[in-house]
């Protein structure tokens, strides 16, 4: 029998049923819940006449729908009633509430991770798509819709379809001013946004082994852009510190036995994967999208491709109609686009060391004239913790606009869009048509990228900074 | 509980671009709120259905006749990818589509076609061209059929097209089967779950705060 893979070890020890060939009944250890369709599910269930399974394995935070303005001014009238409605249900169902202004309220992909609520081996599921991050912990972590979140509600539990498995390895060492961000932009580049679709994607290889915690979860965020629904690294010992001590993790004996169990985790070497596809890291550079979708993406020092030299016709017309919509020319370089805005947050790229590298390059300059950029920390934690380091300085006084922490532009859920025909760089995860705003115009890039890009007021090669 | 489907023929609107995200078939601000379903139909595909001064653009397909009336959709490589939201399938249900015929789905939209009660068939990329390829020849006045029953599809040209379904997901339609009544007829199973592995797993279980 060949060896199993870190997937299928966690697969097997958390089905309950097998109710197919390939389909199981699967238990899931950590719900997570946010104020777009947290209260709406609770509510669903209650019209059922049913109750929350396991209260205590549920937890929510508000982060879609807030306002990220100070004192959260402006978030909208729905906004606020989802927040009201989120918090009596929660209550009614004893969940615990990680509430706004409170340590623990965030992003709910950053606030799992830094809480210890999510574990090397857990089963994490919540109403969105980016919960593919917590895999980077070394969990099998995946985004359900509003059905199976009230099925998860009612039963903790969620049928399954065992998927086809993947290795990605980021081979090599990672090269200046390159980032995670860079990497996992240069690999769905490489085999597309659908490349990944079906599969559970494992990230292996000596540069993922490199890489700090948050950096694998920036990894494993998008996965989903990729089309893998689930996304996980192995947990080593990096992932275990940090863990250790967080307020959610085990404790003591507990602590160990854990540990104990998480080192078995790791693919077996002989585990066999539906799909291998090798990176070599030392030839990514600073990425960045020109497009509609995250396959759209070019390194910062490339061109925008020309549709006219696209033999293919379906290929050539995707190209027009992403050029269109970005206001872009074909065959140009991606470098020197002005911008208008500059959004560093969201499940992606908030964590302190995201901010710590776009401060790197903020330190001591100054957002160009007529450029918005904001700064958004993934959590009230990260928030706090970025405060103590001085980094909320360095930003305000280079021009940047400090914000309270939530998922804001990314998304677009809570009024703070770009507007239309403006152009963005945005350390987020999706550049889909609207997605910042009606007839926004996203690029994608690293937190590091997309300060340099406010300084420059154009898409710039953090590289060229000085600094990186 | 879903509606339960057998066997469709309708009207079928080609829309062939590759990797339309659920951003782009129901945008997330009409999905803020807890009172959304039966107000989702209109905003259906809103970016492309309408131009900027909320008018109808004249040259989407769905305010085209007969596609207006289209209850299946033929789409093109990784249709729904991105987010997981489940209103962009309720959009589509309100506006009448109860089947979608691609090469590819995002995994999440996938699923949540299921739970809705919407086919969602995979067929080849060569099988998706011709389909479209004879809807536009009859200018969408020939129709396709769909019988999940027998998983075929008859293309407007008489063509003939068999798929695969994972079979419990196909019985799951055919009956309009509510999953969670059916998990929760296996709640001893799911405590006898819990119980052994408090003892294999007590950290999962516990979950009060140790700090």
């Amino acid at each position: 029998m060949p060896g199993r893979s870190l997937l299928e070890k966690i697969w097997d020890q958390h089905v309950i049923a097998r109710l197919s060939e390939d389909t199981d009944l699967l238990h899931i250890d950590r719900h997570l819940l946010h104020d777009l369709g947290g209260s709406r599910g609770l509510l669903d269930l209650k019209s059922r006449g049913l109750k929350v399974h396991n209260p205590e394995l549920t937890f929510a935070t508000p982060d879609h729908a807030l306002s990220t303005a100070p004192g959260r001014a402006g978030t909208s009238k729905i906004g606020q009633e989802l927040l009201a409605a989120l918090r009596v249900e929660t209550a009614a169902s004893g969940i615990t509430l990680f509430d706004v202004d409170q340590p623990g309220q965030g992003i709910v992909h950053v606030i799992g991770p830094e809480l210890g609520l999510s574990l090397p081996g857990a089963t994490i599921v919540c109403g969105d798509s980016h919960t593919c991050t917590h895999g980077g912990l070394g969990a099998l972590a995946f985004g359900i819709g509003s059905s199976e979140l009230t099925h998860v509600l009612a039963t903790q539990a969620l049928i399954q379809r065992r998927p086809k498995t993947m290795r990605a390895r980021f081979e090599g060492r990672l090269p200046l001013g390159v980032t995670a961000k860079d990497m996992i932009l240069a690999l769905i580049g490489q085999i597309g946004a659908a490349g990944g679709t079906g599969y559970a994607v494992e990230y292996a290889g000596s540069a993922i082994r490199a890489l700090p915690i948050e950096g694998r979860l920036t990894i494993c965020n998008l996965s989903i852009e990729l089309g893998a629904k689930m996304g996980m690294v192995a947990p080593d010992e990096k992932t275990f510190e940090f863990l250790r001590g967080r307020p959610y993790a085990p404790q003591g004996e507990m602590w160990d036995l854990a540990v104990k169990a998480w080192r078995e985790l790791p693919s077996d070497p002989d585990a066999v994967f539906d799909r291998e596809v090798v990176i070599d890291v030392e030839k990514i550079i600073p990425q960045v999208t020109w497009g509609i979708s995250p396959e759209h993406v070019v390194g910062v020092d490339g061109i925008i491709p020309d549709p006219k030299a696209v033999d293919d016709p379906a290929r050539r017309a995707a190209i027009e109609t992403a050029l269109e919509y970005m206001g872009l020319q074909g065959g140009a370089p991606i470098a020197g686009t002005p911008v208008d805005w500059v959004f560093i947050g969201s499940c992606t790229n908030s964590r302190l060391s995201d901010l710590r590298a776009a401060a790197e390059v903020a330190r001591g300059r100054k957002v160009a004239a007529g450029v918005r950029a904001w700064v958004v920390p993934g959590s009230e934690n990260v928030k706090r913790e970025a405060v103590a380091e001085g980094l909320d300085k360095i930003f305000i006084e280079a021009g940047f606009e400090w914000r309270e922490p939530g998922c804001s532009m990314c998304l677009a859920a809570n009024g703070e869009v770009v507007a239309p025909g403006q152009r963005s760089v945005s350390t987020s995860n999706r550049n889909f048509v609207g997605r910042q705003g009606p007839r926004a115009r996203t690029h994608l890039a690293s937190p590091a990228s997309a300060a340099a890009s406010a300084i420059a007021g154009a898409i710039a090669d953090v590289r060229m900074m000085g600094r990186s | 509980m879903p509606k339960p489907f057998d066997r469709l023929t309708a009207t079928a609107a080609p829309i062939m671009r590759s990797n339309i995200d659920t951003d782009v078939i129901i945008r997330i601000e009409r999905l803020v709120g807890n009172s959304i379903r039966g107000t989702l139909g209109k905003w259906a595909f809103g970016s492309l259905r309408y131009l900027p001064d909320g008018s109808e653009n004249p040259d989407f397909i769905l305010n085209r006749e007969p596609y207006r009336e289209a209850e299946i959709l033929v789409t093109g490589p990784n249709f729904g990818c991105g987010s997981s939201r489940e209103g962009a399938v309720w959009s589509l249900q309100e506006r009448g589509i109860r089947a979608i015929v691609g090469s590819g789905f995002g995994d999440i939209f996938f699923a949540n076609c299921f739970q809705n009660g919407i086919l969602p068939v995979i067929v080849d990329k060569a099988v998706v061209d011709q389909l479209a390829a004879d809807i536009e020849a009859t200018q969408g006045a020939g129709k396709v059929s769909i019988d999940l029953e027998a998983q075929t599809i008859v293309s407007p040209s008489g063509a003939r097209h068999s798929f695969e379904i994972d079979p419990r997901r196909r019985e799951g339609l055919l009956k309009g089967l509510d999953e969670v009544a059916l998990t929760l007829q296996r709640d001893d199973e799911i405590h006898a779950f819990q119980a052994s592995d408090r003892t294999a797993r007590p950290w999962i279980h516990s979950t009060r705060i140790s700090a």
